[in-house]
């Protein structure tokens, strides 16, 4: 069986985020980039996937972004046990889900493969749509935030998060493309002997320029205006701590 | 023409479909285009007669027997059926667990834009501009779908429009639209939805809710926040990421995929305000929120922002509220 996992570097959410110059984009160069959340949990599952089957089971990472951002994620993936990567570089930052998901579904289509796995979002963009839209591009079935799986003869069942406690059952045929949500395991760290293990491995590089003008477009960033007349503390800790006594007592209530 | 289409939780109206006729009602008069309403899959004729007090000029029914369990498959190959006959300029939903499941599939389909997630609208002349969130809540952006799309399709975040600015008036007509759907459509098998027992605390009823985040860094600081929890009288509440780690136990999971609360005071420490935590918590009375970063999204609904390292700030407090 072969699977993908398609993960994403984001930036880390300890960092600064600055509207850049254009008003388009972010400063990255004050940005961390590290592995987007939900993508580690769908690294995890594929990986434990294949030391359950252990039949010649393959795990190729795949990533796009920009050569600095994206080759942490690449080689963290390697190192954690993935077989090999795919690496669709682009330098701009796209923007258009549907465009994004063209440009995977052009490198990825002759892989065939059985399964692919996602994170349920990434954490800058938020659209949530990459694997949903991959999976139809391809004529593979989908679902969206599983929380278990269980691999079956020819079929994978899953356990889908709905709203407010609620889930439910869907067993798809594949191939299958499944976004994954945070919990579902506990992604590991990777081994020194994953990290030497992981030069070794087969990183290709795709070229991945749009060939088609994008559905949607970010005309500009801004800072989110507050709607609530918020009151600010800030200073010396134990000037905030006198201050938040006296909202807590005399103001609000809930302490004698 | 403006196409809003109903989304069936358990038998009614879900929430999120009635603030998108809410959207779908705004657009249509700012752009003068006719509004329709399209009632599929579960439930659909049920949710056809609670809809036929809004005003709208085409209330539409697309019912099917394979369409009355919800698969991605095949609502995604009626409802793209529906947009190739009516080619509505925009298509509007809430942003549900549904609509991620099966709506980008239309997008696919169709090749045509899907703009997810919307907080609001605002219109440069004749023409629409969405803003969503990204990065976290801490910046949002302005998107505009591109002039040559003959449809676009659009969710809204819960709460961008109000369910209480619904027109009443009923609708000019009601039609049906005859759903061609057959086995081969649809590849997925799906079970009955369950609830997971939920054992463990009520924090709905709770008057103060202490909820820590991300921000405690490691298990071994639960137990600082679990003092703070114990020194206010109140319950103890996480974001998701702590639950996922194994730090504390599910049932204290705060947001869209945990419980709801509404106390008199939540008192956040170390969580940055994402939507899905919001959600299930922005009904507060009163909101005090401790992060250090200064432009974390939950002081844009907090009444007290409290610039700080928690580290410091939370047992200190503890001591004073012991005293
Ligand atoms: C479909 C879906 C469903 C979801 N359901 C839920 C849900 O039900 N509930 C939920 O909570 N999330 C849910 N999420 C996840 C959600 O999007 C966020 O990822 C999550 O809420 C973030 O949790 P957090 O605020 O604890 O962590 P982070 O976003 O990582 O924030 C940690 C915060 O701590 C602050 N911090 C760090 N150190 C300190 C310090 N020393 N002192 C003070 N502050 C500090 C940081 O500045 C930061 O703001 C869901 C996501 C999706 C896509």
């Amino acid at each position: 069986m072969k699977i993908a996992v398609l993960t994403k570097a984001i930036p880390s959410y300890e960092s600064s985020i600055r509207i850049d110059s254009t008003s388009k984009w972010i400063d990255e160069s004050v940005v961390n980039f590290v592995v987007n959340e939900s993508d580690s949990y769908a690294l995890e599952e594929a990986l434990q996937i294949k030391e359950k089957l252990d039949n010649g089971t393959e795990v190729v990472v795949v990533t796009m972004g920009s050569q600095d951002n994206t080759s942490k994620v690449l080689k963290d993936g390697l190192a954690k046990g993935a077989d090999r990567a795919i690496f669709i570089q682009n330098e701009d930052s796209y923007t258009d889900p549907l465009s994004i998901a063209k440009l995977f579904s052009e490198n990825l289509k002759d892989e065939n493969f059985d399964l692919i796995f996602s994170g349920l979002q990434s954490d800058d963009l938020g659209s949530g749509q990459t694997g949903v839209l991959l999976g139809e591009l391809l004529g593979m079935s989908t679902a969206t935030l599983g929380i278990e799986t269980d691999i079956q003869d020819g079929q994978i069942k899953i356990k889908r998060e709905l709203e407010s406690g609620w889930f439910q059952w869907v067993t798809l045929p594949f191939p299958a493309s499944i976004s994954i949500q945070s919990g579902i395991n506990e992604p590991r760290y990777p081994s020194l002997k994953g990290i030497m293990g992981a030069k070794r491995k087969e990183s290709k590089v795709v070229d991945g320029q749009l060939s088609d003008s994008p559905k949607q477009n970010f005309l500009n960033l801004f800072i989110p205006k507050t709607e609530k007349a918020t009151e600010k503390i800030e200073g010396d800790v134990d000037g905030i701590v006198a201050k938040l006594m006296d909202i807590l007592k005399n103001k609000l209530r809930v302490v004698s | 023409m403006i196409l809003v289409v109903l989304e069936n939780q358990r038998g009614n109206i879900h929430a999120f479909s009635k603030e998108a006729v809410a959207a779908g009602q705004s657009l249509s008069s700012k752009l003068g285009m006719d509004l329709s309403v399209l009632c599929m899959g579960e439930n659909a004729s049920t949710l056809k007669e609670q809809a036929s007090d809004y005003k709208l000029q085409n209330l539409i029914l697309a019912d099917h027997d394979m369409t009355s369990t919800y698969s991605a498959d095949g609502y995604s190959k009626v409802l793209s059926d529906v947009i190739k006959d009516l080619s509505p300029k925009y298509v509007i939903m809430g942003h549900s667990y549904m609509v991620r499941d099966f709506l980008p599939r239309v997008s696919a389909k169709l090749d045509i834009p899907f703009v997810s997630d919307i907080i609001s609208v605002t219109y440069d002349g004749d023409s629409p501009v969405f803003a969503r969130q990204v990065f976290n809540a801490k910046l949002a952006t302005n998107i505009q779908s591109d002039s040559s799309s003959k449809t676009t399709l659009l969710s809204f975040q819960s709460a961008a429009f109000s369910s209480d600015n619904i027109e009443l008036g009923g609708s000019d007509a009601t039609t049906v639209f005859e759903v061609s759907i057959n086995s081969d459509d649809i590849k997925s098998t799906s079970e009955p939805e369950f609830q997971e027992s939920a054992s463990g605390v009520d924090l709905t009823t709770a008057d103060v809710i202490v909820s820590v985040g991300r921000g405690i860094e490691s298990q071994d600081n639960i137990p600082m926040v679990e003092s703070l929890t114990e020194a206010m009288g109140a319950e103890l509440g996480s974001s998701r990421p702590v639950v996922d780690m194994g730090w504390l136990p599910s049932y204290r999971q705060i947001g869209s995929s945990g419980q709801a609360v509404s106390p008199n005071l939540y008192f956040s420490v170390g969580v940055s305000g994402a939507i899905q935590h919001v959600v299930g918590m922005k009904g507060s009375k009163n909101i005090i929120a401790i992060n250090k970063d200064e432009e974390a999204p939950i002081f844009e609904i907090a009444d007290y922002a409290v610039v700080g390292d928690l580290m410091e700030i939370v047992p200190k407090l503890t001591e004073e509220l012991k005293k």
